[in-house]
């Protein structure tokens, strides 16, 4: 059997969907509104498009009690260290969604003040498209981190970025 | 330390550089010299050779600290305490730039006296685009592209005084109709970002069921924004010589569902917090702005009004023909925080009323100017005149030219004056735009009203004052 | 803050008065702008639109804007400078204010020089001066003197250099697609 790689057993393999089940279904984001996309992150989680059917309606102020990270708005040079330590003070497991055109790309603000992208500074999962995305487009965003998480492994592959 | 013990150590240090200063070398001379200067005593011509390099050398060695202060390696933040006070008795709170309350990435340095509050300093810059720069870098046509998400609450203000603005230095006419659907879509979205308001700041202070209420109407309002613009924000709508398209098909039944919807939403809110006990707590005698300071600080808009000084630029300098228009200005008396939500929300129903008013007289006509300078040629004539194509396409590649000048423009936008000084060199681009925010000014004059309160209030005066960060910092 | 706070009677009434009328509009008014200009011999004017725009020496600007302030021009609304780059005065900085009462808008144009760009502060008139002050600071390398704490506001302390003068590029970052258009 040796080099052979074998099926997980039943236990392990009904476990770890369980977990993955237990985390996509009480997810808790970080408040991390920086600009327009803040706005819609706030009319995401309000009565219309109501963010609680899954599970994430809790937005939480402090870092440590949150697992997902949503970067919304444009990310400047005097606040990408502020959201590297933020993202440092998460505790594992934590995802990243990179939420419009100028978290994820510097979107039409390509000039001194703007990071680049915000995978430059903290790794992302999940980009979402938009100027700013619409409570649909992220909820699209979140439920395509959710499957992503599901297919996953329980732990995460541990990404070194910089020193 | 005594005055007794500063004189013993006087005599000294006097002693010590007597005998040994010029012979002295090294860490110990130092130290000694660092003692006489501490003490005040005069320089010496003996001493000089010591203190090439001024004060920078006369501190000990070991305190790297304070040495990197003075050489400027680390900055202290020009924080510095007042002598009278005991310094163990005030403490340094920093709040932001990630905090839930701030409304974005402001920053505020908290100097305590136990619960109260000494000074508060804003830091901003958390959230700076360089758009001014970009800006220099867009056509005049692309502009509201860029401005439109400076103050992402009310986007249509910033496109229109960007507008009115450009159209200033191309002296060209708008139509009554587009002049109509632009101050019809400006008062709707000063509706939906006062509705925002009342939103976070019984969020703020514990209302949570504000912020759900709060965004229910709001989204009403978005709804037919992203009809009319295809968005929900950053609409790039209106454009110098008009806005970008006709109003829908059946708009009128929106707008009439809207005066509807909105005012019952609004009595709700005034029966959830007018007589709420916390509420008022929490509001009443809060955050206080006098008239003078408003005027010192350049404090415009609903938080000017509730201060009682009677200012609004749409009755003192009327922009797009609303002077046609009925409505009133509230002002309030006390200027605190409860006066600011009761102006607020008398300027949601004046700016219904306005709406209303449109909706009855929207004039017939075109979207945007006939002048063929700033607008391209309709659909049709592209398909049949090859001239019609080249210019089509030269105003959107190259754009046109805007003759030299400058020219400023404000208009009343939900948070106040907001205005745009350009400057252009005749050029397809501007030569320079700078934005005259409201939010900036409001945020620098926090520590006249938050300084000697209470930190429990800090939180609510900064609510009301509504700042949006992405105005603050452009 | 006790005696800042409204008495019961003040509250029982709403803080909103719907009846109080607008100031009437009055027209420029020339002899208060020539008693605001005429004491400084570097002084000029014209009317634009419906403000008045004064264009003034550096030297004078300080004691201009004073009389400007003292004749009634007390709200502060603006201040922005602008780099005209190869024109002589370089800089030119535009201060804004306002007068509540007629209502009327003064714009104060004060030329710097590009080599060493000072010019003296109004933040002592005008506290709501001291951010703007700042901002033009960090923006475009204007000094200020006389300003109480003239550090940099928008940008990180440690920045070099000012972004919105003309000979600051605009920093963009070449975008993959666009550089292989260009080299093909």
């Amino acid at each position: 059997m040796a080099g052979e790689v074998q099926p997980p057993g039943i236990l392990l393999g009904t476990l770890e969907k369980g977990i993955n089940w237990a985390r996509t279904r009480s997810m808790w984001g970080a408040t991390f509104g920086l600009a327009c996309c803040a706005i819609e992150m706030m009319g995401t989680g309000a009565a219309h498009n109501d963010l609680g059917r899954f599970g994430m309606e809790v937005f939480r102020a402090s870092p440590r009690q949150a697992d997902l990270m949503i970067v919304a708005g444009r990310v400047s040079q005097k606040m990408a260290p502020v959201l590297r330590q933020v993202y440092d003070q998460m505790s594992e497991p934590k995802w990243v969604i990179s939420m419009g055109a100028c978290a994820s790309s510097g979107g039409m603000f390509n000039n001194y003040a703007l990071v680049q992208g915000v995978d430059q500074i903290v790794p992302v999962d999940i980009y979402v498209p938009g100027c700013p995305p619409g409570p649909q487009s992220l909820m699209h965003g979140i439920l395509t981190l959710h499957e992503k998480i599901m297919d996953g492994e329980i732990r995460r592959p541990v990404i070194q970025i910089g020193n | 330390m005594s005055e007794e013990n500063q004189t013993e150590e006087i005599d000294s240090a006097e002693g010590a550089v007597a005998v040994d200063a010029t012979t002295a070398t090294g860490e110990e001379g130092r130290r000694q010299i660092h003692d006489m200067w501490v003490a005040g005593t005069e320089e010496r011509a003996d001493i000089r050779q010591f203190t090439d390099e001024g004060a920078q050398e006369l501190l000990p060695v070991e305190d790297e600290t304070a040495l990197d202060i003075q050489r400027g390696v680390v900055v202290d933040d020009d924080y510095e305490f007042e002598d009278a006070r005991d310094e163990d008795e005030l403490q340094i709170i920093n709040m932001g730039p990630q905090h839930p309350s701030t409304h974005g990435v402001l920053r505020l340095h908290l100097e305590l006296e136990g619960e109260t509050i000494r000074r508060v300093k804003p830091i901003i810059g958390y959230l700076h685009t360089g758009m001014e720069k970009t800006g220099e870098t867009l056509t005049w046509l692309q502009g509201p592209t860029n401005v439109t998400r400076m103050d992402y609450l009310s986007p249509f203000h910033n496109e229109l005084a960007y507008s009115l603005a450009v159209e200033k230095l191309l002296n060209v006419e708008i139509p009554e109709r587009a002049q109509a659907i632009r101050i019809l879509m400006t008062e709707l979205n000063r509706v939906s970002s006062h509705l925002l308001w009342v939103a976070t700041q019984g969020m703020d202070i514990g209302a949570i069921s504000m912020m759900i209420y709060g965004w229910r109407e709001r989204e009403l309002v978005l709804d037919f924004f992203e009809k009319v613009t295809g968005l929900r924000m950053n609409h790039n709508f209106i454009r110098p010589g008009g806005v970008a398209a006709d109003l829908p098909d059946g708009w009128e039944d929106d707008i009439e569902a809207l005066l509807v919807d909105v005012p019952a939403g609004v009595d709700e809110y005034h029966e959830i917090l007018d007589e709420n006990p916390i509420f008022l707590d929490r509001c009443q005698g809060i955050g206080v702005i006098t008239p003078a300071e408003c005027r010192a600080y350049g404090v415009t808009g609903a938080i000017a009004r509730a201060s009682g000084v009677d200012w609004d630029l749409r009755k003192a300098f009327p922009y797009s023909g609303i002077e046609k228009y009925e409505f009133d200005v509230p002002v309030g008396k006390h200027g605190d925080v409860l006066d600011r939500y009761h102006v607020r929300m008398a300027e949601i129903d004046q700016s219904l009323r306005i709406v209303k008013q449109i909706l009855e007289t929207m004039p017939a006509g075109d979207y945007r100017t006939e002048d063929r300078k700033v607008t391209p040629p309709p659909r049709k004539r592209i398909d049949e005149s090859m001239e019609a194509l080249i210019h089509h396409f030269k105003i959107f590649t190259s754009g046109y030219k805007v003759p030299a000048g400058e020219a400023w423009q404000s208009v009343e936008s939900p948070r106040g004056e907001l205005g745009v000084y350009i400057v252009s060199n005749g050029g397809a681009k501007p030569w320079r735009i700078h934005v005259r925010a409201p939010s900036f000014a409001h945020v620098q004059a926090l520590p006249a009203a938050m300084t000697d309160t209470l930190i429990a209030d800090t939180i609510s005066t900064l609510a009301s004052m509504d700042p949006v960060l992405g105005d603050v910092d452009r | 803050m006790a005696e800042e706070e409204p008495t019961a009677e003040e509250v029982a009434e709403p803080g909103v008065d719907l009846e109080a009328e607008a100031p009437p509009r009055a027209l420029p008014d020339e002899e208060t702008l020539a008693t605001i200009v005429e004491p400084h011999q570097s002084a000029s004017w014209v009317v634009a639109d419906d403000e008045w725009v004064v264009s003034v020496d550096a030297a004078d600007y300080h004691s201009l804007v004073e009389a400007a302030m003292e004749s009634g021009f007390d709200t502060f609304i603006d201040l922005c400078a602008v780099d005209y780059f190869r024109r002589q005065p370089r800089f030119e900085v535009v201060l804004t204010l306002l007068d509540y009462t007629t209502p009327m808008r003064l714009r104060v144009r004060a030329g710097v020089d590009g080599a060493e760009p000072q010019l003296s502060t109004v933040s002592d008139l005008f506290a709501g001066a001291n951010f703007y002050e700042r901002e033009a600071y960090d923006l475009l390398g204007i000094d200020f003197v006389g300003h109480p704490d003239l550090t940099r506001i928008l940008l990180p302390d440690e920045w070099e250099g000012h972004p919105l003068r003309k000979d600051y590029a605009v920093g963009s970052v070449p975008i993959q697609f666009k550089e292989s258009h260009k080299a093909q």
